[in-house]
């Protein structure tokens, strides 16, 4: 777990002290590196072409997720999450982490999101980064205990690493 | 050795009253021998003298053995270190390198390799990227291999002893001038591209590993580690994106000292009495399998000529 930590700040000017119009601000010290878990409010970014996304990614507002379908809060890949994208809420799959993953299991340089509907269907017709061939199974586990049917998400996927 | 062994059996067998000479060691039970001959002349009824300190004889490792195989050196700290597990964990690799061909490579190569996915369309998966670490030992030994595929950046770790690797292709040889490349995340991805099907680059048999000395371009802050602290070597355009905190603040975690300090160096090293111990355990199996690798070379490349008519 990233721990971090407020520095106090000393009365005599520190360098990491920033003056804002008269307020100081506290910077946070992080003392283990980033873990890139994606809780709420996670930036991600959409790597679909549905319209939505698309403007969403262009405008320079990509998606936070706002909410993690799972018990233990942090998404992992497959997971469903619930994005605000443009002042909507949508339903989105997580294709692709930052964060460690298993050995053999590729670690993406950014926080992947596929957009869907609530029964499933994406909401693009083609993703344009590779997804790990993992999600194939995952995927399929899901649509069998959740009802609908997330294996669409693997159909307009244009490549598998 | 064989020879000189049997040579002294007979001498044995000859002389009879000597049952005491000791066969095992041959320089040795030789000089035993001679000695006791020379007591026997001057008198016969003298204990035999006990024999001098044996004499081993030393296999000729190659000093680049503990670059080209790192993983058969222990980790060097001292709470997990464990003889008994390290030699078995060599017996171990030395088995699975029997059934795979695992090639030489450093932080810098550009590998292929082929695993079994059950989860992919084929049941296998090929992934092609830099190495850009190495770490972990025995059997655990472990490397980082990093590419660029349609604009996505991405990294897989592989076990280098999984049995599911089906085969490790090194396509092209080289190494950088920094130990670990995880600047390449932060650098721009041309840095980091690698074609798919790029075909392996032959070197020279016997010729040494270049250093490829290419200065990577960092993007702009953010950064995902301090760059800057790490006095690193292949990075061209740190000081661009530093202010004066930056270097204040890097130069203050600065340890100039640590490289005069032996102990730290005894600490995190393992001494050479032990890497040539440990090698000479396994330097034999390892020259035969480096001699197999290069006669299957030599037959995959030839090519059988074309019949024209």
């Amino acid at each position: 777990m990233a721990l971090s930590i407020v520095k106090t700040l000393r009365p005599m000017a520190q360098p990491l002290a920033t003056t804002l119009g008269g307020l100081q601000r506290q910077e946070l010290i992080h003392t283990t590196p980033a873990c890139f878990e994606i809780r709420k409010l996670a930036r991600l970014r959409v790597v679909d072409n549905s319209d939505l996304g698309k403007k969403a990614m262009a405008e320079g507002r990509p998606p936070r997720c706002i909410h993690v379908y799972n018990k233990r809060g942090v998404g992992l890949i497959g997971d469903k999450v619930l994005v605000a994208i443009k002042g909507q809420m949508k339903k989105g799959i997580l294709v692709g982490l930052k964060q460690n993953q298993k050995p053999k299991q590729p670690k993406f340089d950014s926080n992947n999101l596929v957009l869907i509907d609530d029964n499933g269907s994406p909401l693009g017709t083609r993703i344009h980064v590779p997804i790990p061939t993992i999600l194939r199974t995952i995927l399929k586990e899901k649509t069998l205990a959740k009802g609908a049917d997330y294996t669409k998400v693997l159909a307009i996927a244009s490549r598998y690493v | 050795m064989n020879l000189s062994t049997r040579v002294l059996l007979s001498r044995v067998v000859q002389q009879g009253a000597y049952k005491r000479i000791v066969t095992y060691s041959t320089k040795t039970a030789e000089h035993a021998v001679e000695n006791q001959e020379e007591q026997k002349k001057e008198a016969p009824a003298a204990p035999p003298t006990p024999p001098s300190p044996p004499v081993t004889r030393k296999p000729i490792i190659p000093a680049n053995y503990r670059f080209v195989y790192p993983e058969f050196l222990p980790d060097p700290k001292v709470e997990w270190r464990n003889p008994i597990r390290e030699k078995l964990e060599r017996l171990d690799m030395l088995d699975r390198r029997k059934q795979i061909d695992l090639p030489e490579f450093y932080v810098g190569s550009v590998l292929a390799v082929t695993s079994s996915d059950p989860h992919a369309a084929g049941k296998t998966s090929r992934f092609v990227g830099i190495c850009i670490n190495r770490d972990r030992c025995g059997l655990r030994a472990r490397f980082i291999l990093r590419n660029v595929i349609d604009h996505q950046g991405m990294e897989v770790v592989y076990e280098l002893y999984d049995p599911t690797i089906q085969k490790v292709e090194v396509l092209r040889l080289e190494k950088r001038l920094d130990d670990n490349l995880f600047y390449l995340r932060d650098a721009l991805p041309e840095y980091s591209t690698f074609d798919e099907n790029m075909e392996a680059e032959p070197l020279e048999e016997g010729a040494p590993v270049p250093v490829n000395d290419i200065k990577v371009v960092l993007r702009p802050r953010p950064w995902l580690e301090r760059w800057e602290r790490q006095n690193l070597r292949g990075v061209a355009n740190i000081d661009e994106y530093l202010k004066d905190k930056h270097r204040l603040s890097a130069a203050k975690v600065q340890k100039p000292w640590e490289k005069y300090d032996m102990m730290k160096d005894y600490r995190s090293s393992i001494p050479e009495e032990e890497q040539t111990e440990i090698f000479a355990e396994v330097h034999t199996e390892l020259h035969t399998l480096e001699l197999q690798r290069k006669r299957n070379k030599r037959k995959r490349t030839f090519v059988k000529p074309k019949q024209l008519a």
